[in-house]
Formats: structure tokens, C-alpha cells, sequence
């Protein structure tokens, strides 16, 4: 079968150098290299097809003498293929990449800076410069730039090699230092403005690791907080030591999953899963706090070894009893759009959105109990049987419920921990044993029984983490920090914010 | 007091007749299987394990989640010696380097290897790496006065970070793999039944002396004042007493006796892996030393044995069930059994 399609290219009178241009690609070599020249001077998209079929080799000349794309492999009668030499395709490369840079679509413009960047050479100078003051797409400009300056590196002007040094010694990127690097063999003379524009570069580039560093450890610490925020209630508020706490963690994570499953089959609800996941994890974990609370623990007040064991065997059981009902294998949640991506902030410095998106949620959940606990009626309830749990039964506090509704508090906030955890972690029935060491080391760190102490406490560690990650390794790092906090226990026993007064007795 | 006597006389004589039975043709009825001997002897290292919780936690009050590290850290120790040991025999046929060093692309032997060539040293190691991996800790913790959960949150986070640093192939212990293969010790082919017998019989004996010590050290005026410090810390110190330094001595020596169970543990079951460090592994033992009954030495090796039957038993059964009543062991002993099978036994006795 004779599968032919012939595009002629032959528009109305809009472009009459465009319509006279196109034939004599098709004549002689001379002919060929003049008309690629003045077509890629043109600027005009419809060129680009053209002249990529004839670098391809699949330009085809007809036989009424005008030219067409060959489509699929079958050549039609009285047409045959266009040759190009030597001079032809050295053109037609300056000309494509002109055009490509000129393209209405951005991904084009991208391509063209990047083959520009591969070979740079003098000549694709005046089209970067002009494609450059058109840019409007800060990626593809950054590329441009690197080309532009990498380019003007390859020519052969000193002046011109000048400022090729300083546009890329105005770039943060690590391309631009190799090309310094690169060439500053060849340019002995201008060693060391290269030197300098190589040492700005690496200034700029240690600033971005040191931002970055920076979020992925405020991002770890947030992380943190969430974790360890419901174990500060629980424990430091109530001094009972909940080892189930990672268990509530994952329960809250696994809300999250079967409240994705029951929206997937309601389309209006699904973007907006994850928000309803918040008060269905806090109500599911607060539950099964308020359960193991009144069923188990009440009857364990007063013996802390006895209550570890206790609720660590209502972590394996929550855990195994998870497993068998969901299976071992990690359960995916999909996040909503609006969490997805990353955000660039100016200087190169990339932020993973739901990363950003958990900093926020840590501390909002963190003042929400500030509020509960500072504001509200059971807040007051609470401080009350805090301080003495025997003068406040005589006020008329019940103080069998408010120990309940304490640890389903810190059991929420657990289940909310998990909400946001199940965005950057795989959801497994093990999630939570990643993290309850960790967070107990917060709370031990920053002081039982004050959030702030908890804050803080989940951000240091979090920052001290993500520092020492890239010198020592990840679990160097872990070991490290351990090892840190037992030596700052050793100066403040009670940690960083330790309760003073007769409060500090208890 | 005397019938308590001649009861473990008669436990120890039985478990000491296994090796004997097992020797027996299979078509004599008193023959056991080779399973049942090896399964015995990991439980006799267990037990080991558990006395020697039990003497932190029964007698001193302070409750280690990370006993498993030092376990795993003297089986490391014997681990290292059976690796020396392989010399050419191992699969890339290197005369000193074990093979996961050769496949490493180490090209000689790390400097903490050095020595472990030698049966004596190695064995040593297994009792003093624990003992100062527990002294350094137990000085940290006991001299600035942690305690209670406190305490057991430190060891917890001291096992598994051990646990992870273990897992690193570049630590030199072999990464996730551990260590495996084993030829041979002292001269004994590991697989042949003489050996099993050999090293049932060593791990019995270790029980009985450590039993034998730890009961002697609980009578001694020592083991009085670490009682006492479970019961009253503040007020052994108001009467004078260093509680820091009998705490310490006693979690050393507890850490060393859980190295000693490590060491006979790993050439019995023939692998050692950083799995050993998991903090679950830890924990489980707590429960048998709780299960059986805290604060009695018989009860720590009562609840070793009949926790594990009952794991052995489970996992072969119904393996899904085995973590869910081993949960269920945690929220029980505490509120229904807080003396343990122990408690249980006196409590009728005193009835009676």
C-alpha cells in the first residue's frame, strides 16, 4: 500500500520571502545553504518541520519542482529525496536552532538552549541574545543564560569571553562551575576572573544547600512535633507512657486510606478526601484511646513499668490486628493535587509542597492544643487534675473522665500525625515503630510536660539530623543524636524546659 | 525449701538426659529428634538471657528494653571467632578475609578483628564488649539519676540504634547478612550431633552456674541494699548508700551474663544477624521474665521456657496469632498475674 501524505506548504500571500524561500531548498547546494540561512533568519515556526526533514533526510523533491515531508517510508512517483552536503548542514543547524528558540512552545525553546549548551559555538550568540530578551519562562531563561554564557566562552573575542565569565559566574547552577572549570585550562589569561566567577558560584550554591538543609530539617522536625506532640499530652501530662502511641499513628494513616477508598467512589467528595481524613483519624485514634485508657491503664496508675508493658502489647496487637485486616503491604494514598509538585523559590532553592504543606499542619495542630488546653473548659479540667488531682475531685471535677478524655486527646493528635505522615511515608502496618523512639526522644529532650518544650525540642532535633546527615550519614546521624541527648540529660536531667516547683517533684 | 531443691535437680537431670535420648536410634521410643535438642538449647540460652533481665529488673528495679544488644553483641563476639575460623573454606576461598569482607573489596582485616582468631579472646570479648557497652551507659543514666521509663526509652533507643548500625555493610560485621556458614569450633564440626550435645551441655551448665551466682548474690547484704533500691531509691540514698554504684555494678554484670547467652546462643541456631538488636527481640524477653515472674531467679527461667514453647507452638500453628497473643501476654501478666506463674504458684500454696 502506497501510504502518502503530502503536505504542501504553499500558504496565501502572508509570508511571500516564506513561499519563495521553501522551493530552492530543493535546488542547488548553494541555493540550499542560502534559503536555510534566511529561513532560520526569518523566524517563521511553519520553516521548522521543513528544515528538520531535510537535516533527516526526508524532505522530498516533487516533481512540479516544489518540496514536501516525506510521511512514512514509501517515496511517491517522480519525487526523490533532497541531498544536502557539508556547508547545507552546518547551516541548517544554526538555522534549526534559531528557529527552535524562536518556537511558541517553551519545551522547544528548552530543547534548542539545551543543544545550544551541548556544542556551544560564537555563532549562536545573536540568537541567544535576542531569544534571551524575549524570555519570559524563568526555567528556560536560566538554560538560555547557561547556553548564552557558555557560548560566548567558545568564542574566540576575549571581550566576549569576559562576559560570558560573568553570566556564568551570575548562575547558581553546578553546569555553569564545570564549564568554568572546563575551560580555564584553554583561557590561562583569564584565570582568575574565572576563579572568581567559579568561587561565586560555590558561595551561591552553599547558601542553596544550606536552605535546603534547612526545610528538610524544619520538614523532619514538623514531622516530629506531630509524633511526638500527642505522646507530650499523654506522657508528659498524664505521665502515663504510651508505647502504642506509633500504633495510633498508623491507625490515623490507615483512616486516611479507607477514607480515600470510600471517596474514590464519590466523585464530588474526592479532592477532598484528605480533609475529611483529619476528623476521622483524630475521632478513630481518640476512640481507641479513651477505650485502652478506661479498659486497661485506669487500673495500672501509679505503676509506670507495668503501664509500658501494657500498652506495648496494645501496639503489637493494634499492629498485628491492622496486618491481618489490610495486609502487609504498603497501602498508596494519593495526594490531592493542590499538595503536589514543587515550589521554586528565588535562587534555586526547591521545596517538595506537601512537605510544606505538613510544616503548616504541625503547627497549626500544635496551637489548636495550645487552645484546648489554655481555653477551654476540659484544658482548665485538665491543668487542674495536673496539679493536684485530689483537690480537684473535691471541686467537683470527675477526674476518671478528664484522665479518659486527656489521653484521647493525645490519641487524636496521634491519628492526625498519621493523616499527615501517610503523604510522605508508606502506609504499613510498621509505620509507627519508625517514629516513636524519635519522638520520645523529643519529648525527653525538650521536657516533660511543656509543648513548648516539645516544639522546640522536635525542631532542634530535626535540624540536628538533617546537618549532620550529609557528614556522618543517616544512621551515623541517628547514633550521634542518641548519643547527644543522653550527654544533655546529664546536664538537665528533666530536659530543656523542665517543669519547676512542686510540679517537678511528681 | 528442700523440695524447691530436688524439683530443679530433677528439671536439670531431664534437660541433661535430651542430648543422651537423642542419641538413641530413631526406632527406640525415647528417642528425641534433633529439633527438639536444638530447640531446648536455644531456650536454655534464653533463659540465660532472662536471669540476667531478671537481675536488673526483678531485683534492682531497672527495667532495660535493650538487653537484646548486649545478647546480640556477645553473639557477634563468638560470631567473629566461628567467621576466623572458616578461613579458605568460604566460597571466594580468601585464606584470612570472611567472605562478605572479600566481596566488600576489603583488601585486609579491619583492626577490631584482630584477635578473634583465638577461641580464648573471642570468648572474652562476648563478655566484655557488653559489659562496657552497659558501663558506659549505666554511668550516663545511674549518675545523673534516670529512672523508671526513662531509663527503659535510653536502652530502647541504645538497641535500635545499634540495631541500624549494624545493618551497614561498612561497619565490618557484615551488613543485613550477619554472619553464617560456620565450620567449625575448637576443632568440632558444627553440624554433627557431638557438637549439638557438646554445646547443649555447655549451655546448660552456663545456666546452672549462672543461676547458681545470681542466687548467691541475692542473698548477700549486696543484693539486699539492690532490692531495697527497687522498693525505696531515694531512701537507700538518704541511708547512705552509693545506689549509683551498686546499680551499676549489677546492670555490668547483668550485661555480661546476657553476652555469655549471646555467645552460646549463636554457634547453637549457626547465624547471627542485626535482627538480633530489634528492639522487639528486647521486649520479648521482658515478657518472659514477667510472665514467669519478676524478682524470682526460677521464674525468669520458668517464663523463658514456657513463653517460647508457646511461640514455638503458635508460630507453627496459627503464625498470624503469634504477635497478637504475645500482645495479649503484655496486657495480661501486668494486670492479672503481677507476680507471674511465680506469684500464681505461691498465691494456692498460701491458700493451701
Amino acid at each position: 500500500m502506497l501510504l502518502l501524505g503530502l503536505f504542501l506548504l504553499l500558504g496565501p500571500a502572508r509570508a511571500q520571502a516564506f513561499d519563495s524561500l521553501v522551493p530552492r531548498l530543493g535546488g542547488s547546494f548553494a541555493e540550499q545553504a542560502e534559503a536555510v540561512e534566511r529561513l532560520g533568519a526569518l523566524g517563521d515556526a511553519r520553516a521548522l518541520p521543513l528544515l528538520q526533514a531535510l537535516a533527516d533526510s526526508r524532505l522530498l523533491k516533487l516533481a512540479d519542482g516544489g518540496v514536501a515531508v516525506q510521511q512514512g517510508s514509501a517515496v511517491p512517483e517522480g519525487a526523490s529525496p533532497v541531498r544536502i552536503n557539508n556547508r547545507v548542514r552546518v547551516a541548517l543547524r544554526g538555522a534549526l536552532g534559531r528557529l527552535q528558540l524562536a518556537s511558541p512552545v517553551a519545551a522547544q525553546r528548552l530543547s534548542a538552549a539545551e543543544a545550544i549548551l551541548r556544542n556551544r559555538s560564537a555563532e549562536d550568540i545573536p540568537a541567544l541574545e535576542a531569544a534571551l530578551a524575549r524570555e519570559q519562562n524563568a526555567q528556560v531563561r536560566e538554560r538560555m543564560e547557561l547556553a548564552l554564557g557558555g557560548s560566548r566562552l567558545a568564542s574566540a573575542d576575549a571581550a566576549a569571553k569576559r562576559a560570558g565569565i560573568a553570566t556564568l559566574g551570575a548562575s547558581s547552577s553546578p553546569e555553569a562551575r564545570n564549564l568554568l572549570l572546563a575551560s580555564r585550562a584553554a583561557n590561562a589569561e583569564l584565570g582568575a576572573e574565572i576563579d572568581a566567577a567559579v568561587a561565586a558560584i560555590d558561595r551561591k550554591l552553599q547558601l542553596r544547600q544550606a536552605a535546603e538543609t534547612f526545610f528538610q530539617g524544619l520538614s523532619l522536625g514538623s514531622v516530629l512535633l506531630l509524633a511526638a506532640l500527642g505522646l507530650a499530652v499523654t506522657f508528659g501530662v498524664m505521665g502515663v507512657i504510651n508505647m502504642a502511641h506509633g500504633e495510633f499513628v498508623m491507625i490515623g494513616a490507615y483512616a486516611t486510606v479507607v477514607v480515600q477508598e470510600f471517596c474514590r467512589n464519590i466523585p464530588a467528595l474526592q479532592p477532598w478526601s484528605l480533609p475529611l481524613a483529619i476528623p476521622v483519624a483524630f475521632l478513630v485514634t481518640a476512640v481507641i484511646g479513651a477505650a485502652m485508657e478506661r479498659g486497661l491503664i485506669r487500673h495500672l496508675y501509679g505503676r509506670p513499668l507495668e503501664t509500658l508493658l501494657l500498652t506495648f502489647g496494645v501496639g503489637m496487637v493494634l499492629q498485628q490486628v491492622v496486618r491481618l485486616v489490610f495486609g502487609a503491604q504498603n497501602r498508596e494514598v494519593i495526594s490531592p493535587a493542590w499538595m503536589m509538585g514543587t515550589l521554586v523559590l528565588p535562587g534555586g532553592v526547591t521545596i517538595t509542597q506537601n512537605r510544606a504543606w505538613i510544616i503548616l499542619f504541625a503547627l497549626a495542630v500544635l496551637l489548636a492544643t495550645l487552645a484546648a488546653i489554655r481555653l477551654t473548659r476540659f484544658g482548665l479540667e485538665m491543668r487542674a487534675v495536673v496539679q493536684n488531682r485530689r483537690i480537684a475531685a473535691t471541686m467537683g471535677i470527675r477526674t476518671g473522665r478528664v484522665d479518659a478524655m486527656t489521653f484521647a486527646f493525645g490519641s487524636g493528635i496521634a491519628g492526625l500525625a498519621g493523616v499527615a505522615l501517610s503523604q510522605i511515608d508508606n502506609v504499613s502496618p510498621n509505620l509507627g515503630t519508625g517514629y516513636i523512639i524519635d519522638s520520645f526522644m523529643v519529648v525527653v529532650f525538650g521536657g516533660v510536660g511543656s509543648l513548648m518544650g516539645t516544639l522546640i525540642g522536635a525542631f532542634t532535633l530535626g535540624l540536628v539530623n538533617k546537618i549532620l546527615e550529609p557528614y556522618a550519614g543517616v544512621v551515623l546521624a541517628k547514633v550521634l543524636l542518641l548519643v547527644g541527648i543522653m550527654l544533655f540529660i546529664q546536664r538537665r536531667p528533666k530536659g530543656l524546659f523542665a517543669l519547676k516547683g512542686r510540679a517537678a517533684d511528681q | 525449701m528442700m523440695t524447691r531443691r530436688i524439683v530443679l535437680l530433677v528439671a536439670v537431670l531431664l534437660l541433661a538426659l535430651l542430648p543422651v535420648l537423642n542419641a538413641l536410634p530413631s526406632s527406640n521410643p525415647l528417642h528425641v529428634s534433633d529439633f527438639l535438642v536444638s530447640i531446648i538449647g536455644k531456650w536454655i540460652c534464653y533463659a540465660i538471657l532472662a536471669l540476667a533481665l531478671d537481675l536488673a529488673w526483678g531485683y534492682a528495679g531497672i527495667l532495660s528494653l535493650g538487653h537484646g544488644a548486649f545478647f546480640a553483641l556477645g553473639g557477634y563476639a563468638i560470631g567473629m571467632h566461628l567467621m576466623r575460623l572458616i578461613g579458605p573454606r568460604g566460597v571466594y576461598g580468601h585464606p584470612v578475609l570472611p567472605d562478605f569482607m572479600v566481596f566488600l573489596g576489603y583488601r585486609e582485616l579491619p583492626w577490631f578483628w584482630l584477635g578473634f582468631d583465638w577461641f580464648p579472646f573471642a570468648f572474652l570479648m562476648a563478655l566484655v564488649v557488653p559489659g562496657l557497652l552497659a558501663l558506659v551507659v549505666g554511668y550516663l543514666a545511674f549518675r545523673s539519676r534516670i529512672t523508671g521509663v526513662y531509663l527503659s526509652i535510653i536502652t530502647q533507643a541504645l538497641t535500635y540504634a545499634l540495631m541500624l548500625a549494624f545493618f551497614r555493610n561498612d561497619m565490618g560485621f557484615g551488613g543485613n547478612n550477619g554472619f553464617t556458614d560456620f565450620k567449625e569450633l575448637l576443632g568440632l564440626p558444627l553440624n554433627s550431633g557431638t557438637t549439638r550435645a557438646i554445646l547443649f551441655y555447655a549451655a546448660l551448665v552456663s545456666l546452672v552456674v549462672v543461676f547458681l551466682l545470681c542466687s548467691a548474690l541475692t542473698r548477700t547484704k549486696y543484693g539486699r541494699v539492690l532490692t531495697a533500691i527497687r522498693d525505696a531509691e531515694s531512701r537507700v540514698r538518704f541511708l547512705g548508700y552509693s545506689v549509683t554504684q551498686h546499680k551499676l555494678f549489677v546492670f555490668v554484670l547483668s550485661a555480661m551474663i546476657a553476652g555469655l547467652a549471646g555467645a552460646l546462643y549463636v554457634p547453637l541456631v549457626g547465624i547471627i544477624n542485626p535482627g538480633e538488636f530489634s528492639p522487639g527481640n528486647s521486649i520479648e524477653a521482658v515478657v518472659w521474665v514477667a510472665f514467669g515472674g519478676r524478682g524470682t531467679l526460677v521464674g525468669a527461667v520458668l517464663g523463658a521456657f514456657s513463653v517460647n514453647a508457646l511461640k514455638t507452638w503458635l508460630t507453627s500453628v496459627a503464625p498470624d496469632l503469634w504477635l497478637i497473643a504475645l500482645g495479649c501476654l503484655f496486657v495480661a501478666v501486668p494486670l492479672l498475674l503481677p507476680k507471674g506463674l511465680v506469684g500464681l504458684v505461691r498465691r494456692r500454696k498460701g491458700k493451701a
